[in-house]
């Protein structure tokens, strides 16, 4: 059962200086979400804090009834960049294996099954050739790719990928667009945070416009409109115009 | 070899054995999480600052074992308190924390004028592990052991991943003490064998040759508990026979095998490498010829 996510007024700052103010919004199962707004507008910060990773001035969010919390184990989070060491004694494969470890729960090991999930997570990535690579000796977009596929591997219902597709190519991020929208008509709510305006609505069928505060949020139809698109990046835009250059 | 003779015959000695090879195993694994995680710094920390601790005991009549451990995690508290409530990074609280500590231990044993001398709390003396040391280590050694295999999971991803960690709700503040409370086990474990000085070396040196062969974690937990227990029959060897203090000798021990790794790894070393480029020059003048 996958149920809807509702932010309620949430507010964040870091030392003393609000950078997200007020924003409240919902989101039912099926959706695939952009998270739009130009950089220092608070996307990160905002998704940081629905997943009650940093503090929050006040607000609250809920998935259904339940507590992110008490969701926890159904959720999955790919950060803008991943504070790890790249020199870490763990390859590829073992890697995207973490994704099954919230299920596989405590005092558990990975089995089988886990380990050719994950095999065949790397597979829908385009990864599985360098299964057996140090994290460290890969590109930057492969990289990228492998947190994907270990976002996959977790089979969570709800997914927050920041930025998931910086440094991606585009074949690649055709086919990892083609598997988000598989799991949003399996009920899966998914947030991403993305800066191409021209794919949005290709891509998205609902936006949160964000600058500081809340621009907009709901259908794509209804938000990504030029003037919401103005007040958020301040500045002219055509929207139409975009939609040709799609 | 007269070496072996004598362990089969003397008791004493028997013990020593058991002992360092338990503590070369449990260094090697805390030591391989605490290589990971960035926190040799705390390693050294710690082990320095249950000095005072060792002195209160021996003062109260009571084993060192729990003013040792009261001392090392009331260090690990005091260090993060201090680094999260101020804007001093944790490189320096963990500086300014142990040298308080440590200073506070060498006047309080100096005053104790204890039956373990100064000198063996330090440089550690293998030979004088008695029945209730060589029992002590072992629990520990069990209890470290048995924590790392059920919990290896958790560990590996709060060490690589802590942010996608906390995310699936583990809870990464409480692994971290966890791990500092085993840190302070292990240190303590150790006093006997390698000194309050040293232990720092049989925690990051034999991790860090293990960390040098391996992309796996699990082989180097494996690797770095082997290297650990070869360096510390070394000293207790060298200490027997030569009667040298065991600490320095197994220092020394580690940073050879260390050496050897950092030279002719496979992977990442020097020498390896060395040849690596001069036969990629001279297959790339060849082609260009
Ligand atoms: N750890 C931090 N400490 C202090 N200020 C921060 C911190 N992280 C972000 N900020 C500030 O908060 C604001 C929002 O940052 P955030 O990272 O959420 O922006 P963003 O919308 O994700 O931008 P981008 O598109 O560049 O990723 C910015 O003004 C930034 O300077
Ligand atoms: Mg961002």
């Amino acid at each position: 059962m996958i149920h809807p996510i509702t932010v309620n007024n949430i507010s964040v700052s870091y030392d003393g200086h609000e950078v997200v103010k007020d924003v409240s919004f919902s989101f039912g199962s099926g959706s695939l979400i952009g998270v739009l707004g130009p950089n220092g507008a608070g996307k990160s910060t905002l998704m940081k804090a629905m997943l009650g990773l940093i503090h929050k001035d006040h607000g609250e969010v809920k998935i259904g009834s339940e507590t992110v919390d008490s969701m926890r184990k159904k959720i999955a989070y790919v950060p803008q960049r991943s504070n790890i060491d790249w020199n870490f004694p763990i390859v590829v494969k073992d890697t995207v294996l973490l994704g099954t470890y919230p299920k596989i729960g405590l005092l558990r090991r990975p089995r089988k099954a886990d380990k050719e999930w994950a095999m065949e997570c790397l597979r829908q990535v385009g990864m599985e050739s360098f299964a057996n690579r140090q994290i460290g000796e890969l590109s930057g977009g492969q990289q990228q790719r492998v947190f994907l596929a270990r976002a996959l591997a977790q089979k969570a219902d709800y997914f927050f990928l920041d930025e998931p597709f910086v440094g991606i190519d585009v074949s690649s991020e055709e086919i990892i667009i083609g598997i988000l929208r598989e799991m949003q008509a399996n009920g899966k709510v998914i947030f991403v945070v993305h800066h191409d305006l021209s794919k949005v609505k290709k891509y998205f069928d609902g936006l949160i416009l964000i600058n500081k505060e809340l621009i907009d949020a709901g259908p794509t139809n209804k938000v990504f409109q030029s003037s919401n698109m103005a007040k958020a990046y301040n500045r002219e835009f055509m929207i139409d115009g975009l939609e040709v250059s799609m | 070899m007269e070496f072996i003779q004598d362990l089969l015959t003397y008791g004493f000695l028997q013990k020593a054995l058991i002992t360092s090879i338990m503590v070369g195993i449990i260094c090697g694994i805390i030591g391989s999480f605490i290589v990971l995680r960035g926190m040799a710094l705390m390693g050294d920390a710690i082990s320095h600052a249950v000095l005072p601790g060792v002195a209160i005991s021996y003062m109260l009549g009571i084993s060192y074992f729990y003013g040792a451990v009261f001392t090392g995690v009331l260090t690990a508290f005091s260090i993060g308190a201090i680094s999260q409530n101020s804007r001093i990074k944790n490189d320096s609280s963990i500086g300014i924390v142990f040298s308080a500590f440590f200073a506070l231990g060498i006047i309080l044993i100096t005053q104790a004028k204890s039956a373990t001398d100064l000198t063996q709390i330090l440089f550690g003396n293998v030979l004088s592990v008695r029945s209730s040391d060589m029992w002590l280590t072992l629990i520990v050694g069990a209890i470290v052991i048995l924590v790392v295999v059920l919990f290896f999971k958790e560990l590996l991803v709060s060490s690589f991943d802590e942010t996608m960690a906390a995310a699936y709700g583990l809870k990464t503040r409480l692994i971290h003490y966890a791990i500092m409370f085993l840190l302070t086990l292990v240190t303590v474990a150790s006093l006997q064998t390698v000194g309050v000085i040293l232990v720092v070396s049989l925690l990051i040196t034999p991790a860090s040759t293990a960390y040098l062969l391996t992309n796996r974690l699990s082989v180097m937990v494996v690797l770095a508990a082997f290297f650990g227990a070869l360096s510390s029959i070394t000293g207790l060897y060298f200490s027997f026979l030569y009667n040298m203090p065991s600490g320095p000798v197994i220092a020394l021990t580690a940073t050879a095998i260390f050496m050897l790794a950092f030279l002719f790894s496979p992977k990442q070393g020097i020498v390896v490498g060395m040849f690596r480029k001069k036969f990629k020059r001279k297959s790339i003048t060849g082609a260009t010829n």
